[in-house]
């Protein structure tokens, strides 16, 4: 089955172009600085999670505010000047559909979010920090997916 | 040298976390027309370890391995902001915060998160059934029908300024307030806080 041709996969592959060894390195590079950003900020911090959804801290908003504007803005200015990757190629978003999905599985992830204190993101970051033990939590992560895969057909959307 | 290293070291505020990682969006745009989006390697893993003839997880996941190199990236990021750039202070939370937490049980918060839950010996306990186990499943089973998580949906979705994505952060926020608010008093008590 073709990714690309598939909604579920929110990051699906736009690109033709294969990178290959060293090629991918800059994708090990990028998540580096992010995981950075991720701790040094606290993002990683269950503190911070519970201060978000307890309203008791502008820190969060601030942070998913301010890359979403961000977001917007590089957005527009590679679709408006027409800014092609390094590979030459236009550049695709794919278009996400509606699906019952966001709505349950957003509602189920949220549940889970305010238990953690941690989207999939953060999670490596911490394993990466030291707390190990969220590695139990990783992989009760990947048999969610894993159960999600098996009753997708099952399941409303 | 060092004068940037203690100046590195402090806590990042929102207003430089929250545009660096916005610049993740056209920086895997432009380096290699990828779209951001974390959860998606949980599934690449499942497709590459437990594929089990399920449709969802057959695919060529070799072809997105970009994405399980941004995680292992994250990961050593981690690494390196928590022992290179530490900060010596302590986390300072907010005091309604600490106030609210100590009424839920929680008595230490000198450490990112509360050691009190995440460590190897909360594993085999209640704690580590609702904090782990519980936790991670609804993470990973939510992300995945929601079709992305805070970076897919929230972020990359509501920047390419698509609707769906809006609707489904908006649920993530309904299931942490509901969540917060409501379901884990009576859950933490239940696991012996």
């Amino acid at each position: 089955m073709d990714p690309m041709a598939d909604t579920h996969c929110v990051a699906p592959n736009s690109s033709q172009t294969q990178d290959k060894g060293l090629a991918l390195l800059k994708y090990v590079i990028i998540g580096i600085v992010f995981g950075i950003v991720f701790v040094k900020a606290e993002i990683i911090s269950w503190f911070r999670i519970q201060e978000m959804f307890r309203l008791q801290s502008f820190h969060m908003y601030g942070v998913i505010g301010s890359a979403i504007v961000t977001g917007i803005i590089s957005i527009q200015l590679i679709k408006r000047l027409n800014i092609k990757s390094i590979h030459g190629e236009t550049i695709n978003i794919p278009t996400k559909v509606f699906k019952k999905g966001q709505v349950i599985g957003g509602f189920i992830f949220g549940l889970g979010w305010a238990i953690t204190g941690a989207c999939p993101g953060p999670l490596f970051a911490q394993i990466g920090s030291g707390y190990t033990v969220i590695l139990v939590t990783l992989v009760a992560a990947l048999a969610g997916t894993w159960v999600y895969g098996k009753f997708e057909n099952q399941l409303p959307n | 040298m060092n004068q940037f290293i203690e100046w590195i070291s402090q806590p990042w505020p929102w207003y430089v976390a929250g545009p660096m990682i916005g610049l993740t969006v056209p920086a895997l745009l432009i380096l290699g027309n990828k779209t951001f989006g974390i959860s998606s390697s949980l599934r690449h893993v499942c497709a590459a370890c437990v594929p089990a003839g399920i449709p969802f997880f057959t695919y060529d996941w070799k072809k997105e391995i970009w994405n399980l190199l941004f995680v292992l990236g994250t990961a050593i990021g981690g690494f390196i902001a928590m022992n290179f750039l530490a900060n010596p202070e302590t986390i300072v939370i907010s005091e309604a915060t600490q106030a609210d937490l100590t009424a839920l049980g929680i008595t230490n918060f000198t450490d990112l998160m509360p050691v009190e839950i995440f460590n190897w010996d909360s594993l085999f306990t209640g704690k580590g059934i609702l904090f782990f186990l519980i936790g991670g499943f609804l993470v990973g089973f939510g992300t995945r029908y929601a079709g992305g998580c805070t970076s897919g949906h929230a972020i990359m979705g509501i920047s390419s300024l698509q609707w769906p994505s809006l609707v489904a952060t908006i649920f993530f926020m309904i299931g942490g307030f509901l969540m917060t608010h409501v379901l884990l008093e009576p859950l933490m008590k239940l696991v012996g806080f």
